[in-house]
């Protein structure tokens, strides 16, 4: 399926300073669907091209960083165990601090 | 020449005597007008009751049925031309009270435009100083302010804008200690801030006193606008529980940002004060804006609402004002509250040599080479002649040209090999290198003390600096 994954607030650092990535991911091992868990494995392999502990701790994203899928928080959608449709837009974000 | 010299350390010996008087004078005329504040504010103020000031009302005898002035009417005729603000909202205003904490690149516009709207009190943080390099953004402040408290060249400014609302100086850092002090005296809370322990005690500090807090940041060319801790919704801990690596947390003064950037983000922050102290709109509570001013993208996203979990403001919690005042913000975000620069010692004492060493070995002719691993654009700014310059991340990757660098100098200089020095801007970022070198075989590394900045503190003051 085609998604958009946009980086920001510095993440786009960890992937060739690229801010807006079209990209198609399939579900993994044959399951039916793709969840945000197979997703932000996907793009630590894919997409992060140094520091991957400035994007992920455990299996989850680093402290500080929001992740929005469609606009949303993913707090909002089940976080991990959000599940992507076709053309979705994900955006990975890490909090600012300065002024 | 020699009379031309003396001509001019007599001007400078008489700007410096100027500059002290005119500090007295602030001096004086600060205290003045706070006594002047105690006074109007004995003679019949006694009528406010949740304790905002509430500029000198004569209006409600001139029997429109509201409290402005004809003078406030007129000032403000603009505000009170909208329909859906009008009046109402401007006499909310007027009887509200702000804190904005940070006089920098977010502060500076939303203090100017908290000013002139007509907020009934305005108070204001901050404990630096102004900086020729913070003029580029932080334009509430004025050239001649160059090395004066910012609290003062803010308040001064906003005092010319608009003389009849009060205008409140805190000249200190707001720590643990301070802040429930400070904060409680107003309703609402601007975090104009630019680091994260700030965030998180501001933040905490308004759930304990009940304010809401209006959050902005930028950095770069991104800025992000939210609104915590208002009506039931989430506070930064909500969002934030587990601080991030404190490597993760950019700053102004290491990543750079443009103007214009914390320009955008401070106006929307005196927006949303305008909106909470007026009660007139929907404040940007549960939702968070986030700009890319590089594509010119604003974008506007639904966010989790208050944390049940939340170790402050959930209902389960306790987070009271003793054990506030008690916490530990720097220890939790690993980061300084402070905003001077972060000072490492990784390094062995015969492992360094500060940068008057480095010059003697220069004038002697010591066969050496110097790695300068700043990132390029940092480099392409200034650097020290003949050094080479292999960002820190890259050195890896680069080693080799090193190797070959000192096999050529070596020769050049006929004598027992060269020696391999490290420079960065402030002496971090070298050490880690030099560790890194050490460890992979080049164990007479040596890291220049204090980088580039201390190169021209103590050796060359003619070099520019940034």
């Amino acid at each position: 399926m085609q998604l958009t994954l946009e980086f920001g607030g510095g993440l786009e650092l960890l992937c060739d300073s690229v801010k807006i990535h079209k990209v198609s991911v399939e579900p993994q091992n044959g399951a039916e669907m793709l969840t945000m868990k197979d997703l932000l494995t996907w793009v630590r392999t894919n997409l992060i091209k140094e520091r991957p502990e400035m994007f992920m701790k455990g299996d989850t994203v680093r402290p500080g960083v929001l992740v929005l899928v469609n606009d949303c928080d993913w707090e909002l959608s089940g976080q991990l165990n959000t599940t992507l449709e076709d053309k979705d837009v994900v955006v990975f974000i890490s909090t600012l601090h300065g002024g | 020449m020699e009379s031309k010299y003396g001509d001019a350390s007599e001007i400078r010996r008489e700007i410096e005597a100027l500059k002290a008087t005119r500090n007295d004078i602030d001096t004086r005329i600060s205290a003045l007008e706070a006594q002047l504040q105690e006074i109007s504010l004995q003679n019949g103020n006694d009528a406010v009751s949740n304790g905002s000031f509430c500029p000198p009302i004569s209006g409600l005898e001139s029997g429109f049925g509201h409290d402005l002035t004809p003078e406030m009417i007129y000032r403000y005729s603009r505000h009170l031309l909208l329909p859906s603000f009008g009046v109402q909202g401007q006499s909310n205003l007027l009887k509200s009270s702000v804190l904005v904490v940070g006089a920098g690149g977010l502060g500076s516009p939303a203090l100017l435009y908290l000013a002139a709207c007509g907020v009934g009190r305005l108070g204001i943080v901050d404990n630096d100083v102004v900086e020729l390099n913070n003029m580029h953004r932080q334009i509430i402040h004025t050239e001649e302010y160059i090395g004066r408290p910012k609290v003062k060249s803010a308040a001064a400014a906003c005092r010319s804008i608009n003389s009849t609302i009060k205008i409140v100086e805190h000249k200190e850092a707001l720590r643990a200690s301070n802040a429930l002090e400070i904060m409680s005296q107003y309703d609402l809370v601007v975090d104009a801030t630019d680091n994260a322990p700030s965030r998180y005690m501001i933040s905490d500090c308004c759930v304990v006193l009940g304010k809401p807090l209006v959050s902005g940041a930028a950095v770069g060319l991104e800025g992000q606008l939210t609104v915590y801790n208002y009506n039931g919704g989430p506070c930064y801990r909500c969002l934030f529980p587990t601080p991030p690596p404190s490597t993760a947390c950019q700053r102004c003064s290491d990543s750079g940002v443009l103007g214009v950037v914390p320009g955008v983000i401070g106006c929307l922050q005196a927006l949303e004060a305008i909106k909470i102290a007026s009660a007139v709109g929907e404040p940007l509570s549960g939702r968070m804006l986030l700009f890319d001013a590089l594509s010119a993208r604003i974008r506007i996203v639904k966010i989790r609402g208050r944390s049940l979990q939340c170790e402050v403001c959930s209902e389960n919690a306790s987070f009271s004002k003793e054990q506030f005042q008690e916490f530990d913000y720097e220890k939790f975000t690993q980061t300084p509250l402070s905003s001077s620069p972060l000072k490492l010692n990784l390094l062995q004492a015969d492992s360094r040599i500060s940068s008057k060493e480095y010059k003697e070995r220069i004038v002697n002719g010591e066969a050496h080479v110097l790695v300068d691993v700043r990132p390029k654009h940092h480099f392409r700014i200034v650097c020290l002649p003949r050094s080479l310059n292999i960002p820190l991340p890259s050195l890896e990757a680069r080693v080799h040209e090193i190797s070959s660098a000192l096999e050529k100098e070596g020769k050049t200089n006929s004598g027992s090999g060269a020696q391999l020095y490290v420079l960065c801007r402030r002496g971090n970022d070298s050490q880690r290198a030099v560790q890194y070198l050490h460890k992979i075989g080049f164990t007479s590394a040596k890291d220049i003390v204090g980088g580039l900045e201390g190169w021209a503190r103590d050796v060359d003051p003619s070099l520019p600096m940034y």
